[in-house]
């Protein structure tokens, strides 16, 4: 008899399903197809960042500068074309300094092997602090003339569905063939899962780490334009906010294990449709801030428990270097 | 022959003063008080405490005092917490200790600093206190009411609101921040004396643009028929009134705010129609009131502690009206130079 086995990807997926069956039933005005956009296009920025992080996670690392790269780079973009640059040199700028940032997390990682964790808070730190000290004039840099009919890549629609949407939808396509079907993804998944295996058998794994972060770092300038096109200004400020905590909980919690190698782009969309449908409903409902906390906390201990229930983990399925 | 005698001895009397005059003004006259008060003023070390530098409204004042002061052989330091209050309490205490003559503090809320700045003015230091107040009143408090600040806004709203839906929205800041707490009370104030309006949404968006945004959307989506919205910040209210605009709804949802009044951050947004209202406590103000309550401190010779008064900033309410003249907002960029 084949038993039936339910991964985290399952239980969040059932948790998801549960909370949104609840709020459709009970909820007036969640089930429609208004406030279906609505909820998708909240998430959209916080859910093309879970691709990022994904991508590194899967390949046994974490990206804690993530928040750096969504904030300082568009940042730049909005503050060179105030002051009088043009467009597209502005965001050529902005590119090269994102993919600076991803070869130096890169490097630091594979060749000097500091740990991800500590690399990637570092690099962050430098980075949102050389935003604030040289390159901004404020913390929140405002959109200007010069950046007109840039701010449809997060406003408006596109045939009916919000930008931010399909933005999402064009990241989560362009991962998902970047990870199954060219051979740079088949490699970040043999990395993730077992670096030593291979570098044995002949896969270059220093120079794929250093393509995870660098992938890293311009979806996360991606975000960010779409993020900063959405509110027409970039509040750099969000760097010292706790979305890499919400990123975070996307990967994980969608059922992409930080000891590398497992999932994909499902279960980031898996994750970011809990984390959204908890925050538009809580919003409909008016739930006041704490109690929004306290909520998102008792969910998530709860798919945890549930899994820690039906998957105990013992010597053999434990894997080195799970956190 | 007396008229002409008379007429010529008055012309001889004001071409002796004509000539005796200048003489006397060569001489100069003392004015008594200016030396003492350079004295006063002279060598003092004047530091500044902000929530976090990088902001319009920091960054304005800080430019203001320096320039008020600086001439007159000031000190002027400055201590930057970056949003940090444990930083910015190590700060204050580190301070005390130096003993600058006045210390100018920005508070993160109402009770972190209160004991320390009460210790400060016990010590010997004036504190004035900035646009957020603590829970100690000191020599003196330069800022916003933030209560009138609720009511006005919220004024504007409902009188928007006569003939629609009555239905509003609130947009809080950061709960644990008191300048939200005060305008929240303000807002009450007003609902209570306005029963029809129904507030369908108050959620705390924690100063942040894009959670404003992504509030707005939903509240907008389920009450199409909302016709006005009170926010706490124009910095966090651009995502606000981009939901707004998303939803085609701009010129229909009164949406009404304030700032600091820095041209980018307010006027131009009114003139676009992203704000409705942006009651401005115009920042270049707040910096002369408090460089000229330093120098008056500095100059009275009282014990610090022994006087305390407040200065509420005059509110500018900036609307289309107004949103195109040169005095209604400030360029960080001019105040700097």
């Amino acid at each position: 008899m084949k038993r039936i086995r339910l991964g985290q990807q399952e239980i969040v997926f059932a948790v998801f399903t549960l909370l949104f069956l609840t709020f459709s039933i009970f909820l007036r005005g969640f089930l429609t197809p208004e406030n279906m956009l609505t909820l998708l296009q909240n998430v959209a920025v916080l859910g093309i960042l879970g691709l990022a992080m994904a991508i590194v996670v899967i390949g046994r690392g974490i990206d804690l500068s993530l928040i750096a790269a969504l904030a300082v780079p568009p940042g730049v973009v909005l503050q060179m074309v105030q002051n009088g640059h043009s467009l597209p040199g502005s965001l050529a700028t902005a590119c090269l300094l994102s993919i600076a940032l991803g070869l130096v997390n890169g490097w630091l990682i594979a060749y000097a092997e500091v740990p991800s964790l500590f690399a990637t808070l570092a690099t962050g730190l430098l980075v949102a602090g050389l935003g604030q000290a040289a390159l901004f004039q404020l913390d929140v840099v405002q959109w200007s003339d010069g950046m007109s009919g840039f701010e449809r890549l997060g406003q408006g629609s596109i045939l009916g569905i919000p930008t931010s949407i399909v933005m999402f939808a064009i990241a989560c396509v362009v991962v998902v063939v970047l990870l199954r079907q060219t051979r740079w993804g088949a490699y970040i998944y043999a990395v993730g899962d077992n670096p030593n295996a291979a570098r044995v058998t002949g896969i270059p794994t220093r120079p794929i780490i250093v393509l995870q972060y660098v992938l890293a770092a311009l979806i996360g300038y991606f975000a960010g334009l779409v993020l900063a096109a959405s509110v027409s200004s970039m509040p750099t400020r969000i760097f010292n906010s706790t979305l890499i905590y919400d990123v975070i909980l996307v990967v994980v919690l969608g059922g992409i294990g930080l000891s590398g190698g497992r999932g994909g782009v499902v279960n980031v969309i898996i994750g970011t449709l809990l984390i959204g449908t908890m925050l538009n409903g809580m919003t409909i409902m008016d739930v006041p801030f704490a109690g929004q906390n306290l909520i998102k906390g008792l969910v998530l201990l709860l798919a945890v428990i549930t899994d820690t229930f039906l998957n105990p983990r013992n010597e053999e399925t434990a894997q080195q270097g799970d956190i | 022959m007396r008229a002409s005698n008379l007429v010529f001895g008055t012309i001889a009397l004001l071409g002796a003063a004509a000539f005796t005059g200048p003489a006397l003004a060569q001489q100069g006259l003392d004015e008594p008080f200016q030396k003492p008060f350079r004295d006063a003023l002279v060598g003092k070390t004047v530091a500044y405490v902000p929530v976090a530098m990088n902001f319009d409204l920091t960054e304005g004042w800080y430019a203001v005092l320096k320039k008020e002061l600086e001439p007159y052989g000031v000190k002027f330091e400055i201590r930057d917490p970056n949003w940090n209050t444990n930083a910015g309490a190590q700060a204050v205490t580190s301070l005390i200790s130096e003993k600058p003559a006045v210390m100018v503090i920005h508070n993160p809320d109402v009770q972190t600093y209160a004991k320390l700045l009460q210790r400060a003015e016990n010590e010997g230091i004036f504190v004035i206190q900035i646009n957020m107040g603590s829970a100690y009143r000191s020599s003196a408090f330069v800022g916003a009411n933030w209560i009138e600040i609720g009511e006005r806004d919220t004024e504007a709203v409902v009188k928007a609101c006569q003939g629609k839906s009555n239905k509003i929205a609130v947009i809080q800041g950061a709960l644990s921040a008191a300048a939200s707490a005060y305008t929240l009370k303000g807002v009450e104030n007003v609902l209570a004396k306005h029963p029809e309006i129904k507030v369908v949404s108050s959620q705390a968006a924690d100063w942040d643009a894009s959670k404003a945004k992504a509030i707005t959307q939903t509240v907008l989506k389920q009450n199409p028929d909302l016709c006005g919205i009170v926010g706490f910040w124009d910095g966090m209210d651009i995502g606000t009134a981009a939901a707004i605009k998303e939803a085609g709804l701009t010129g229909k949802v009164f949406l009404a705010t304030s700032g600091g009044g820095e041209r980018k951050g307010a006027c131009e947004l009114v003139k676009n129609g992203s704000f409705d209202l942006n009651l401005s406590y115009d920042v270049p103000t707040q910096g002369a009131q408090m460089a000229g309550t330093i120098k008056w401190l500095l100059s009275s010779g009282a014990k610090p502690g022994s006087v305390k008064g407040s200065e509420y900033t005059t509110l500018i309410p900036i609307t289309k009206d107004n949103a195109d003249s040169q005095t209604a907002c400030w360029n960080l960029a001019d105040v700097k130079k």
